[in-house]
């Protein structure tokens, strides 16, 4: 099965945006699960707060995502330009966050954060181009 | 939701607006001084690039980034930090601007005001969803 040029290159930019999403919503989980890092530094230190960090196994998870989200990237760039694909996927990136941070973080997504989450999204895609 | 930062958390904030677009701005320049490369040699790339010093500084800002970030969204919320991260959009354009005297397009200008109006917008608000019954599961205390 073939598919077209215009499709690869969208679905490729939607792949890079959902590893984005699924690595920053997986560092914001262990962040939140670790609590407050000064709180953690104050108590035992910078070094048992790194500690702390590097070893929570969300935090990991979506670092190797990031990693991931990086390779996806270069790909991306390979097959498409940079015009097209930088403002796609940070648009979809901010715009897929929002959405990932109501249903699986529990974040109270407000119409505030709905407007600004929009204007991110737009002014990034404006300003890339 | 919880409101109000401490100044050291406003600072933070700052250091992820100002590292990241520093960290990149110093990275495109380094990585121009060194020249085109292309995929067959990433050994010479990777043995050579860290000892430029804009690349370096440019990766030491940006492990700067990840500390801020991660550190941010140890108190606040994944859709309360990213118009914070947004803004370093801002910041490298008003430095090509001002430093490198590119030229801004009305596009761009207008793309700076969404996104500075949307930190206006988070800004204003708060900065975390309080979930006791979520932490204290995630603690491993058992549901209240």
């Amino acid at each position: 099965m073939t598919i077209s040029p215009v499709l690869h290159i969208w679905l490729s930019i939607s792949f890079v945006a959902a590893l984005a999403v699924l690595g920053e919503v997986l560092i914001a989980a262990g962040m939140r699960q670790l609590g407050d890092l000064d709180d953690i530094r104050a108590v035992g230190g910078l070094s048992s707060a790194i500690i702390a960090v590097l070893t929570n196994a969300r935090f990991v998870t979506g670092s190797l995502c990031m990693a991931a989200n990086f390779f996806a990237m270069l790909y991306a760039l390979s097959i498409a330009n940079l015009s097209l694909a930088g403002p796609g996927i940070a648009a979809l990136t901010y715009i897929g966050n929002a959405f990932a941070a109501k249903i699986y973080l529990h974040e109270k997504v407000d119409k505030r954060r709905w407007m600004a989450t929009l204007f991110v999204a737009m002014g990034v895609f404006l300003l890339t181009r | 939701m919880k409101h109000a930062l401490k100044p050291s958390q406003y600072a933070i904030l700052i250091a992820i607006m100002l590292t990241a677009s520093v960290g990149d701005s110093l990275l495109a320049r380094g990585m121009a001084q060194m020249g085109p490369m292309d995929i067959h040699h990433l050994g010479r790339l990777l043995l050579h690039a860290p000892f430029n010093p804009f690349v370096a500084a440019g990766i030491v800002l940006l492990i700067g980034f990840f500390a801020a970030y991660t550190t941010a969204l140890s108190w606040a919320d994944l859709t309360f930090v990213m118009p914070a991260t947004a803004f370093g959009y801002v910041v490298i354009a008003l430095l090509g601007r001002f430093w490198l005297h590119e030229h801004l397009s009305a596009t761009r200008c207008v793309g700076i005001a969404l996104i500075v109006c949307a930190v206006g917008f988070v800004a204003g608000g708060p900065s975390r969803t309080e979930h006791p019954k979520l932490d204290r599961m995630d603690a491993g205390l058992g549901p209240l």
